[in-house]
């Protein structure tokens, strides 16, 4: 089924949804479809329950971090330079919000078709890291997405039991993430060395001598 | 119970003042408990025998295996799949490589789809005795139906070990083909073991499936509605159980199933015997699909000529590669950003999503049944947790 038509279809029947097609330049040909968080469960309730697409298989959900990147422009300042106005051309460098993505594989057990591909994105890692979930559509979401709120840290408005899943509740961090740095659990060792060594005289030094 | 601890305190039914009755007892099952088969627990609340609310807790066996391959090469994370459901190696490198291949557009060999539609079904074969076995085992009957079970499994395993060099960590498969063709005789080998096989599943069944005691323990035990597996994304047997027609081998037609006759056993009740039925039955489907695949099994390259495994960079772009595991729908989601590593590398457990709805088929049961509840999803603590 062409994603293509999906979209019309959905556009026609859902008011108000803003849609892109996400092209995907591998051989698979996987292309997927960003829906916006306002209008997401609306989407995915027509997409299960349009007689002929019948979604009704959310197989695979899963999250993915795309952290913020260094954007450097070309601008054109006018300085004052020995007295004498000039256009300078200077590299502005801005850092991107970067986002968060969730990406939701459905496919059709009663039809036999699939799959579609729909992604939703935070605005940013930081704060607005707010997604809704889509558990009340596919129940098959629901520990899905707590492992991405694990993980990667989205938080999933609407879901019913939003906990850690996998690490431990007292745990902080979203490990997935690229930035994410490992804690220093540093062990005594009596005689460290190499690897272990750089460890130890990192630790010691940093908490001083403890 | 005068030397109670802080910790077992919370689990102590409180005193009663008032005759006691309607008091919930919570119980953790797990994580080192027998019938979990790894480390997985379970906080049951109980009212007498039955169970009013069931929480499974996962976690304990995380390593976060998506992170470590997202730091390692498309090669390497290879033998790093076995290691996810340690039943079935085999299978879990069919899928990885078949998402790589899909990345990557590469081809695989005539003969290559052979070996690896023939080890898959070997495959198949091996877990479902060995789940089977444990069932039986977990519902007390201590050893005899695992030893059997065990017999036919040492059987194929001797067969892994002769092709790919270990019995349980096969790391057999390659994007673009397969790591090593049948050795001399392999295949008379393989044919005389799935020759037997029949013989083997009438004699398990013979004493298994009338049996009044197992008949009484599973039948209308842990029911699970069509629309309820559905709508929970549950796969492979525990589905068709269910009575839902969705096998991805039938599906997708991924590889080259499209050439063999097999039928989908369903079941019509979805509950434990049910389960157990459509794995038995699906074990004889298995044993058809190889009975064609070794004699067409045409000869020529098992790997793909083109296709570079060291240093390989896939282009831009992400792919999703999934089939039928012999526990469901095992899938891989990978992104590659032309690095020569995974930007983002994501396993699609079946084991996971099946575990989702054992709260649903234990609510009402007795204790007692949530063992065998569990022992019929058929579920592996190395992939849920991962």
């Amino acid at each position: 089924m062409n994603l293509e038509t999906i979209k019309s279809e959905i556009e026609a029947n859902v008011p108000g949804c803003r849609l892109e097609i996400v092209p995907n330049n591998s051989p698979s040909g996987q292309h997927s479809l960003l829906i916006d968080s306002e209008t997401a469960l609306t989407v995915a309730r027509f997409l299960r329950d349009a007689a002929h697409l019948r979604f009704d298989y959310c197989s695979n959900v899963t999250g993915i971090d795309w952290p913020g990147k260094e954007i450097s422009e070309k601008v054109k300042i006018k300085k004052i330079l020995d007295g004498v106005e000039q256009e300078v051309e200077e590299i502005q460098k801005t850092q991107s919000a970067g986002h968060l993505e969730a990406v939701y594989h459905l496919y059709s057990m009663e039809k036999k078709h699939g799959p579609v591909i729909l992604r939703m994105r935070t605005e940013d890692r930081a704060d607005r890291i707010h997604l809704p979930s889509l558990t009340p559509i596919w129940r098959s979401a629901e520990f899905q997405e707590r492992e991405i709120f694990d993980l990667y840290g989205i938080v999933f408005d609407g879901h019913p039991d939003l906990r850690r899943i996998l690490m431990w509740d007292g745990f902080e961090d979203h490990p997935m993430r690229r930035d994410y740095v490992e804690p220093d659990d540093y062990e005594y060792e009596p005689t460290p060395h190499d690897a272990v060594l750089q460890k130890a005289k990192q630790h010691l030094s940093e908490t001083g001598g403890r | 119970m005068s030397a109670t601890t802080a910790a077992t305190a919370h689990f102590t039914p409180k005193p009663s003042t008032d005759g006691g009755e309607g008091q919930l007892l919570e119980v953790s099952m797990g994580p080192q408990h027998p019938s979990t088969h790894g480390v997985f627990r379970m906080d049951v609340a109980l009212d007498g025998e039955r169970v009013v609310k069931l929480k499974p807790v996962f976690g304990y066996l995380h390593r976060n295996h998506e992170k470590i391959a997202e730091t390692e090469t498309y090669l390497g994370s290879m033998p790093y799949t076995d290691r996810l459901d340690y039943l079935c190696s085999i299978t879990n490198n069919w899928a990885y490589a078949l998402a790589v291949e899909k990345l990557a557009g590469i081809q695989v060999p005539e003969r290559a789809e052979y070996l690896r539609v023939i080890t898959g079904e070997l495959t198949r074969l091996q877990n479902h005795t060995s789940v089977i076995g444990f069932l039986l085992q977990d519902m007390g009957a201590s050893g005899t139906p695992l030893m059997y079970a065990f017999r036919e499994r040492e059987k194929v395993l001797d067969l892994f070990e002769s092709l790919t060099g270990s019995r349980m960590m096969c790391n057999y498969m390659r994007f673009g083909g397969c790591r090593a063709d049948m050795p001399a005789g392999w295949l008379q080998q393989a044919q005389k073991v799935v020759e037997a096989f029949p013989r083997f599943l009438d004699e398990f069944e013979r004493l298994l499936s009338g049996n009044e005691i197992l008949m009484a323990r599973t039948q209308g035990v842990g029911v699970l509605s069509k629309e309820l597996a559905v709508d929970a994304g549950i796969t492979g047997p525990m589905l068709r159980g269910s009575g839902v027609n969705y096998d991805i081998r039938k599906v997708d037609k991924y590889g080259i199933y499209e050439r063999f006759s097999f039928k989908v056993p369903l079941g019509e009740h979805g509950d434990v015997y049910d389960r157990y039925m459509v794995r038995l039955l699906e074990m004889r489907e298995s044993v058809k699909i190889l009975q064609q695949a070794m004699r067409d099994v045409p000869p020529g390259p098992i790997m793909d000529a083109k296709t570079k495994l060291r240093g390989f960079r896939p282009k831009a772009g992400e792919a999703y590669g999934r089939i039928e595991s012999p526990k469901g729908e095992l899938g891989f989601y990978l992104i590659s950003d032309g690095s020569p590593n995974p930007y983002r590398y994501r396993v699609r457990p079946p084991s996971l999503v099946n575990l989702t709805v054992l709260e649903d088929m234990c609510l009402g049961q007795n204790v007692a049944d949530i063992v065998v509840i569990l022992g019929s999803i058929d579920f592996i603590l190395g992939e849920v947790d991962r």
